[in-house]
């Protein structure tokens, strides 16, 4: 997708600085520095609780946050809408609850951003539409609403709907946690694909074995702070911090 | 209602139930003295031969309970839709017997239902169309103020809301149309009543309109963010259109009543359906013939815009077929 290698791409496509987030008195967020670079697959794991939602949430603005910086490409996210805007356009996210629009078609479902916010005619959003589905396999699918469908094809539908905005960054939360287990592979297997395309990926999961098989890194989170960074063999074979082993040991016991 | 597939014997079937109805029913009539009404002018005169009261009561109230015994046991055996109709009618057929026992004069009401329908009807449709539109209008500006993060706005509409949920109609009614000219515009009776009609309509919808826009979960307008949909865009085109499905039914439920309440209107001499009801029949005394001829109109009305409803809920509920 973005494999020219420009400038803007060269630098860290998400750059995070000392990001601190409170809900009331509860300290989600304690300090959180991290450098993204462009095409990076980062796989960001730990507890319930731990803050990884809250963290890739904040970088598109969805929470908001009181303390540091987010940079996107290098652009900060400021608070003003032209800047939110700019950003959001560059960031997709697919949500654990998948979120497709109910009273839309799956292709209405992804015409709708490319028609209100890239400004494409309506034959050129159809035809990018359909381009997308067909790469998430689910073409055969395009007039259908989204309660007709099963839980993985709804979430490649998803993926697809973000996809089409072409973004640089694609954020998934959870993306698989609410499908029955035999639509987990599906759903990694396109993003499995996504992830050889260069597209710089942050996803929260705790499908370890897509984590070991494709991230370039493994973020390890607890109580709102950055534990542990490392490759994937070096943190699964060898953690270092000792609540990173106990995560693993409860994940990978069952 | 969700229903249980446990299988219950008839109450139909069950003597001891149709005995007990029948004893009831049988002691209710006697109690009340259906031998002297004209349930005993209508059974005829088998029954009038009898002289002693109470051997008449007997007889009428016996025949009475028998008859509808009878009946319920014969409906117990029908389909559910058979079973639906039928009663619907026997129990329209008791309503027309009722009005009947009124001794109404059919000529009149056949000589004035013309003018009641192409004055009287037409003016209260007309009426309570604009105003359910303007309301409709209102009510979505009310919501979106409510729902928003400016305060003039907030406070705004539901100041809106609390003064024209909290005041009756009437008032309202007459303080707008004499309330008004006192700001030196004269407004004539139609406007005013249709004015107020949408300002209080408009003021129950917003909480209508509120409530569906707050149902729609968070995550539409996460998703609508995400894909860099502007507020505005997101309301229109991911929001309001799911709320629709929940808005419709209780809308359309405030049409039907904003249809009969638009005979409020006639206190300040719109020539609405009420109006004609209460001024037609005046010259001759014949009050009751208007009214029940008004009542038969307006249920007819309602009727109509229930189908209406009904084709408007499917149309907005094609993603849930």
């Amino acid at each position: 997708m973005n494999q020219v290698v420009t400038p803007a791409a060269a630098q860290a496509a998400v750059s995070i600085r000392g990001l601190q987030k409170w809900y009331g008195d509860f300290h989600v967020l304690k300090g959180i520095d991290l450098e993204i670079a462009s095409g990076e697959i980062v796989v960001v794991c730990g507890p319930s609780g731990s803050g990884k939602s809250t963290l890739i949430r904040c970088l598109n603005l969805l929470e908001d946050f009181q303390k540091g910086q987010v940079l996107i490409a290098g652009n900060p996210l400021d608070r003003d809408a032209a800047s939110v805007a700019a950003i959001r356009r560059q960031v997709g996210m697919v949500f654990q609850q998948f979120n497709l629009f109910p009273h839309l078609t799956v292709l209405e479902n992804l015409m709708l951003g490319p028609r209100l916010v890239s400004r494409l005619n309506e034959a050129q959003a159809r035809a990018l539409a359909l381009e997308y589905l067909e790469r998430v396999r689910i073409a055969s699918q395009a007039d259908k609403f989204p309660g007709q469908l099963s839980g993985g094809q709804q979430q490649r539908v998803a993926i697809a709907r973000a996809l089409c905005m072409k973004p640089r960054i694609m954020l998934f939360d959870e993306p698989t946690s609410a499908l029955d287990p035999e639509m987990v592979k599906e759903v990694l297997d396109v993003m499995g694909e996504l992830a050889q395309d260069g597209i710089t990926m942050l996803c929260v999961t705790h499908e370890m074995g897509f984590a070991r098989r494709v991230a370039d890194r493994i973020i390890f989170m607890d109580q709102g702070q950055v534990i542990e960074q490392a490759r994937p063999n070096d943190f699964f074979d060898n953690p270092r911090h000792a609540r990173a082993r106990e995560f693993l040991s409860q994940i990978l016991s069952h | 209602m969700y229903r249980d597939h446990i299988v219950k014997p008839r109450a139909t079937d069950n003597p001891a139930f149709m005995a007990l109805t029948t004893a009831v029913i049988f002691a209710l009539a006697l109690f009340y003295g259906v031998g002297d009404g004209s349930l005993a002018r209508l059974m005829g005169p088998i029954v009038l031969d009898l002289q002693a009261p109470l051997m008449r009561n007997i007889a009428v109230a016996g025949t009475l309970a028998v008859t509808l015994v009878l009946n319920l046991f014969i409906l117990g055996r029908f389909a559910l839709r058979a079973q639906v109709i039928t009663v619907w009618f026997e129990l329209l057929l008791l309503f027309l017997l009722f009005f009947d026992t009124f001794d109404l004069s059919y000529s009149f009401i056949a000589s004035k239902v013309g003018f009641m329908i192409t004055q009287g009807v037409f003016t209260t449709v007309y009426v309570s169309t604009i105003s359910i539109a303007i309301a409709f209008v209102l009510a979505l500006m009310g919501a979106t103020a409510r729902l928003s993060s400016n305060g003039f706005a907030i406070a705004i509409a539901s100041f809106y809301t609390s003064f024209f949920r909290g005041v009756p109609l009437l008032i309202q009614i007459y303080l707008i149309y004499l309330g008004i000219p006192q700001l030196g515009y004269v407004v004539g009776a139609v406007p005013a009543g249709i004015l107020a009609l949408s300002l209080c309509y408009g003021a129950y919808m917003t909480e209508i309109f509120r409530a569906g826009i707050s149902s729609i979960p968070r995550g539409q307008w996460e998703a609508s963010r995400a894909i860099g949909l502007t507020p505005f865009q997101a309301m229109t085109r991911v929001i309001l259109p799911q709320s629709m499905r929940l808005i419709i039914p209780p809308t359309g439920n405030q049409f039907i009543s904003m249809l009969k309440d638009s005979s409020l209107v006639s206190v300040i001499g719109v020539w609405e359906l009420m109006f004609l009801a209460r001024t037609q029949g005046r010259a001759e005394f014949r009050h009751l013939e208007m009214l029940i001829t008004a009542a038969v109109l307006y249920w007819v009305l309602s009727i109509l815009l229930e189908a209406v409803q009904s084709r408007l809920e499917k149309r907005f509920d094609r993603a849930h077929r």
